[in-house]
C-alpha cells in the first residue's frame, strides 16, 4: 500500500502539485487564471527554459553542465555589444554569440573528454572563467544604448528595435519568446524521442562502458552534448538581451539554480526517472506559476528564492526516494 | 621449524540460499607449515577460507586452534586468533597516500589505544626493523601508492608480522606477479615458514605449489578430496583429483564447413596480462581459448575489440588490417565482443530491451537520423523469437530479465551487424543450464552462417564440447594447441597450470 502510494506520487506527483497549485492562485485571485497572466508567466519563463534543456542535455548523457548560468552571461553582453558598440548586422548579433556559446560547450567537452576531469569540476571552472571573461569583456558594466564609454565618448549604437521584437514582440498574439520556446521544447523532445543522436545521447548516459562496448563513439557523443548545451544557453542569452533591452552584468546566474531545479522536477514528471525534456518544461512551468502566484500574494521576491529551493528539494526527494528503491 | 600450533576445521558446512557449497569439509595446517590449497573454479576453496577469515559464517563444523575451540563471527575475529588473510585485491588494503611505515603499523596507529602523539623517528625504525626481518627492499617512507604490485603485497605481509599472525592465507598471491617478483615472494614465504607461521596457498599454477608448499589438499565440489604431504603426490595425481570423473554435458555440435581465415592475430602484446598472441580463426571455425581464472583471456578479448589499446601487434580481419583505436573501429572492421561483465559492459540494464537490441544498428534503422519505430520493433521482436528470449514484451527493462535471457540480449545487438568475427567471454556466466544450451546453439548457427567464432573460457568441458580448436592460455601467452578431440580436460588443466612438455 505504502508502496503503491509511493509510485502514484512518484509518477504523478509533480502534475497533481502543479494542478494545486494551479487552482489555488485561480480562487485567490480572478485575474490569475486568465489569458494575459498565463501567456505571462509563459514569457517569464521562456528564458530559463531554454537554460534548462541546456542542462536536461548535458544531464541525458550522464553529464553536468554548471557553465550555462555563465553562458547566458556572456552571450548576453557580447549580443548587446555587437549592436551597441560595433552595430553589426542582426544575423551577426545572433550568430556571433551562439558560435561564442558552442566554443564554451567544447573547452567543456575538451576537459570532460580528452582531459578527463569529471564533469562537476570542469564545468565548474569554465563557469568561473566565463563569467570571468563576461565582466573583463565589457569593465564590469552593464551595455545599454548610447552608453557613456570609459574615454567619455558616446557609444555608437543602440539595441535595435528588430533585435528586441525577439523579446517582447508577439505573433498572433502569443508573445514571440513563448513561441520559440515551444518551439525548442518540441524540438528537443523529437530529437531525443525519435532521432538516432538523440537515442545515442541515451544510452551513452544510461551506461557509457557499455554503450562504448556496443560501438557507440561515446566520446564524440559527450562533446556533441556539451556543445548543444553551450549553445541553448547563449540563446538564452539573446532572448535575456531581446527580453530587457540592454546587456545586463552577471544576468544569467540565477539562471543556473532555476534551470537544475526545472530539469530535477522534470525527473519525477510521469515516472520518467532520468532527464527528459517534457519534464524540464513542466519544470520550469512549475516555478514561474509558483514565483506569479507569490507574487500576487505580495510575497517579498526576495523570498521567493525559498519557496523554489523547497520546490527543488521536494522534486529530489521524490525522485531519490523511488531510484533507490528501484534498483535494478 | 613448528612451535606447535595446529589449526583444525572440522566438518565445515555452508549452504547459500539452498544450495550446497560445503559438505563436512576437514582441513588442517600446522605452523611452520606451507600447505596448498587447490581446486578449480567453484571447487569452494574460497568459500572454506573466508570461513577461516571470518567473512562468512559456517552452518556448522568446528574450527579448533591447538585444540581450543573459537567462535569466529567476523573477520575482527578471526584476527585476534591470529588467522590473516592477504586477498588478491591487495590495493584495497592498503592506504595509498599514507608510507610504507604508517602502512605497516596501521593497526596500531587506528587503534583508539593509540598514543596521540606520533613519534616519527621510532615509528620508522620500527618499520624498517620488520621490512629487514623479510629482506625487503623498500624506503619505509615511500608512499604506499608508488609500490609495484608486488611490493605492496609485501608490505601487506608485513603487517600481518606485526599483528603477530599465527596463521597467513595467501589467495593466490602469484596471479597478478612477474616470475621473478613471484620468486621474492616465495623467499619471503620461506622466512615466514621458519617464523613458524602456517601457511595457506592458494594457487591455480601447479609448478610453484610443487616448489613451496609442503602438504597439498584438493578440492570439489564443496568437499575436500584429499590431503597429502607433497612428497607422495605427482602433478598428475593433484589434477585427477582435481577434476574427478567428468560428468558429461552435452554439446549440441552443428557442422559448419570451415573455409577461409576471417581473423588473424600477430603477436598483440598489453602489459603482463597479454604477452604475444599469435591466432587465427577460419570462417565457419569455433576456436576457443582456454585458460584459468587470471591467464589473460579477458584482456586478450578486449584488446582485439579495441576496448584496451594494445601496445604491439597485428589484426586482419579477412585479409584487412582491422583498426583498433576502439570498440567503434572494430566494429566496423567486423569484430563484436560479448564481454564477460554483462550486466555493466554487455548491455544496459536502464534500458528497454529494444533499445538494447537496436544500438548496434541504429544507422540502418534510421532515415535522415529518424529511427524507423515499425523497423526497429520488427528487427527486435524477430531476435526475441529467434533467440528465445524470454520478456514480456520488447518494452522491459532489459535489467528484469533473469541472467542467460540478459546474455542472448547482449549477443542478439551483434546478430544484426554484418560482422564477421563473434568474440565471445565466458558466456555461459551466471546462466542456467537451459539458457546454456541455447547459448551454444546460437554459437553453433553463427557458425554455419560463416562467422568466425573465438570463445574464450575457463570450463574446460565446454570448450572440449563446442570447438574445432583449443589454443590453451597462461600467463598471457598461448602455451599449446589441441585439435577437436585430441585433448582430455586433464590434458587442458594442465597445461593451463604452466606445466610444460617435460613434465606431462
Amino acid at each position: 500500500m505504502n508502496n503503491k502510494l509511493l509510485q502514484f506520487s512518484f509518477k504523478y506527483g509533480a502534475l497533481i502539485f502543479i494542478g494545486l497549485v494551479l487552482l489555488f492562485f485561480s480562487l485567490y485571485n480572478e485575474y490569475f487564471f486568465t489569458y494575459g497572466n498565463l501567456t505571462d508567466i509563459l514569457r517569464s519563463i521562456s528564458i530559463v527554459t531554454f537554460v534548462a534543456i541546456a542542462v536536461t542535455i548535458s544531464l541525458t548523457v550522464d553529464g553536468f553542465d554548471l557553465s550555462v548560468g555563465s553562458t547566458v552571461s556572456l552571450s548576453t553582453v557580447v549580443t548587446a555589444t555587437l549592436m551597441v558598440w560595433f552595430q553589426m548586422p542582426l544575423v551577426l548579433v545572433i550568430v556571433i554569440p551562439i558560435v561564442i556559446g558552442a566554443l564554451v560547450g567544447l573547452l567543456n567537452a575538451f576537459l570532460i573528454v580528452k582531459v578527463r576531469i569529471p564533469d562537476l569540476l570542469a564545468t565548474l571552472a569554465v563557469m568561473y572563467i566565463v563569467s570571468g571573461i563576461h565582466k573583463t569583456y565589457t569593465k564590469g558594466y552593464s551595455i545599454y544604448s548610447n552608453m557613456q564609454m570609459q574615454d567619455g565618448t558616446k557609444a555608437p549604437g543602440v539595441m535595435e528595435k528588430d533585435f528586441l521584437w525577439i523579446g517582447q514582440g508577439k505573433l498572433l498574439g502569443v508573445p514571440f519568446p513563448v513561441i520559440l520556446m515551444i518551439v525548442a521544447v518540441i524540438g528537443a523532445h523529437l530529437f531525443f524521442k525519435y532521432t538516432r543522436w538523440g537515442r545515442q545521447m541515451i544510452m551513452t548516459g544510461g551506461n557509457e562502458e557499455a554503450a562504448r562496448l556496443s560501438g557507440l563513439k561515446v566520446k564524440k557523443i559527450r562533446t556533441i552534448a556539451y556543445v548543444a548545451s553551450g549553445v541553448f544557453a547563449a540563446i538564452g542569452g539573446i532572448l535575456f538581451a531581446a527580453r530587457v533591452g540592454s546587456g545586463q552584468i552577471d544576468a544569467g546566474s540565477p539562471l543556473l539554480m532555476e534551470a537544475v531545479a526545472a530539469v530535477f522536477v522534470g525527473y519525477s514528471v510521469l515516472g520518467a526517472g532520468r532527464p527528459n525534456v517534457f519534464g524540464t518544461f513542466v519544470g520550469a512551468v512549475l516555478t514561474g506559476v509558483l514565483i506569479n502566484g507569490l507574487t500576487m500574494l505580495h510575497v517579498q521576491y526576495y523570498t521567493t528564492d525559498i519557496i523554489k529551493g523547497a520546490v527543488l528539494v521536494l522534486a529530489l526527494a521524490v525522485t531519490f526516494i523511488h531510484l533507490t528503491r528501484r534498483k535494478v | 621449524m613448528n612451535n606447535g600450533n595446529v589449526l583444525e576445521m572440522n566438518g565445515i558446512e555452508k549452504s547459500f540460499a539452498g544450495v550446497k557449497a560445503l559438505s563436512q569439509v576437514d582441513f588442517r595446517v600446522k605452523g611452520g607449515e606451507v600447505h596448498a590449497l587447490l581446486g578449480a573454479n567453484g571447487a569452494g576453496k574460497s568459500t572454506l577460507m573466508k570461513i577461516l577469515s571470518g567473512a562468512y559464517e559456517a552452518d556448522g563444523g568446528e574450527i579448533r586452534i591447538n585444540g581450543q575451540a573459537l567462535q569466529i563471527r567476523s573477520p575482527a575475529d578471526a584476527k585476534a586468533a591470529g588467522i590473516h588473510c592477504v586477498y588478491q585485491e591487495v590495493d584495497t588494503s592498503l592506504v595509498p597516500q599514507l608510507s610504507v611505515a604508517e602502512n605497516i603499523l596501521l593497526d596500531r596507529l587506528a587503534s583508539s589505544r593509540g598514543k596521540a602523539w606520533l613519534r616519527w623517528g621510532s615509528l620508522y625504525a620500527e618499520a624498517q626493523k620488520i621490512l629487514d626481518q623479510l629482506g625487503l627492499q623498500v624506503s619505509v617512507r615511500q608512499k604506499a601508492g608508488s609500490l609495484t604490485l608486488a611490493e605492496k603485497q609485501l608490505v601487506l605481509i608485513a603487517r600481518l608480522l606485526v599483528e603477530e599472525a599465527k596463521f597467513i592465507i595467501l589467495d593466490e598471491p602469484t596471479a597478478p606477479l612477474s616470475l621473478e617478483e613471484a620468486d621474492r615472494l616465495f623467499l619471503i614465504v620461506d622466512r615466514l615458514k621458519a617464523a613458524g607461521i602456517g601457511i595457506v596457498f592458494i594457487s591455480h599454477r601447479l609448478p610453484e605449489v610443487f616448489r613451496v608448499c609442503d602438504a597439498i589438499s584438493v578440492m570439489r565440489d564443496g568437499r575436500m578430496i584429499t590431503t597429502e604431504p607433497k612428497t607422495n603426490l605427482q602433478p598428475g595425481d593433484v589434477i585427477r583429483a582435481m577434476l574427478g570423473r567428468s560428468f558429461d554435458e552435452e554439446y549440441p555440435k552443428l557442422d559448419a564447413s570451415i573455409g577461409d581465415v576471417v581473423l588473424e592475430v600477430k603477436g598483440v602484446a598489453a602489459g603482463h596480462r597479454v604477452r604475444g598472441v599469435d591466432l587465427e580463426v577460419r570462417s565457419g571455425e569455433i576456436v576457443a581459448v582456454v585458460g584459468l581464472v587470471g591467464a589473460g583471456k579477458t584482456e586478450l578479448s578486449r584488446l582485439l575489440f579495441g576496448a584496451d589499446e594494445a601496445e604491439r601487434g597485428r589484426v586482419t580481419v579477412g585479409g584487412k588490417q582491422a583498426k583498433l583505436s576502439g570498440p567503434a573501429a572494430a566494429v566496423a572492421s567486423g569484430i563484436v565482443l560479448v564481454p564477460e561483465e554483462r550486466r555493466k559492459e554487455g548491455i544496459l540494464v536502464g534500458e528497454s530491451v529494444l533499445h538494447n537490441l537496436s544500438l548496434p544498428v541504429l544507422r540502418p534503422l534510421s532515415r535522415m537520423g529518424f529511427i524507423s519505430g515499425s523497423s526497429e520493433r520488427k528487427l527486435a521482436d524477430g531476435m526475441i523469437g529467434r533467440l528465445g528470449i524470454k520478456t514480456p514484451s520488447s518494452g522491459q527493462l532489459t535489467g528484469y530479465l533473469s541472467g542467460g535471457n540478459q546474455q542472448k540480449v547482449a549477443i542478439g545487438k551483434w546478430m544484426s551487424t554484418e560482422a564477421d568475427v563473434f568474440i565471445f567471454d565466458e558466456p555461459t556466466k551466471g546462466v542456467d543450464v537451459g539458457a546454456k544450451r541455447d547459448i551454444f546453439r546460437i554459437i553453433g548457427e553463427l557458425a554455419c552462417q560463416g562467422k568466425g567464432i573465438l570463445y574464450l573460457t575457463c570450463e574446460f568441458a565446454e570448450a572440449l564440447g563446442l570447438a574445432d580448436r583449443i589454443l590453451v592460455m597462461c600467463d598471457g601467452r598461448i602455451v599449446k594447441q589441441f585439435a577437436r578431440g585430441e585433448a582430455t580436460q586433464e590434458d587442458l588443466l594442465y597445461y593451463a597450470s604452466a606445466g610444460r612438455e617435460e613434465l606431462a
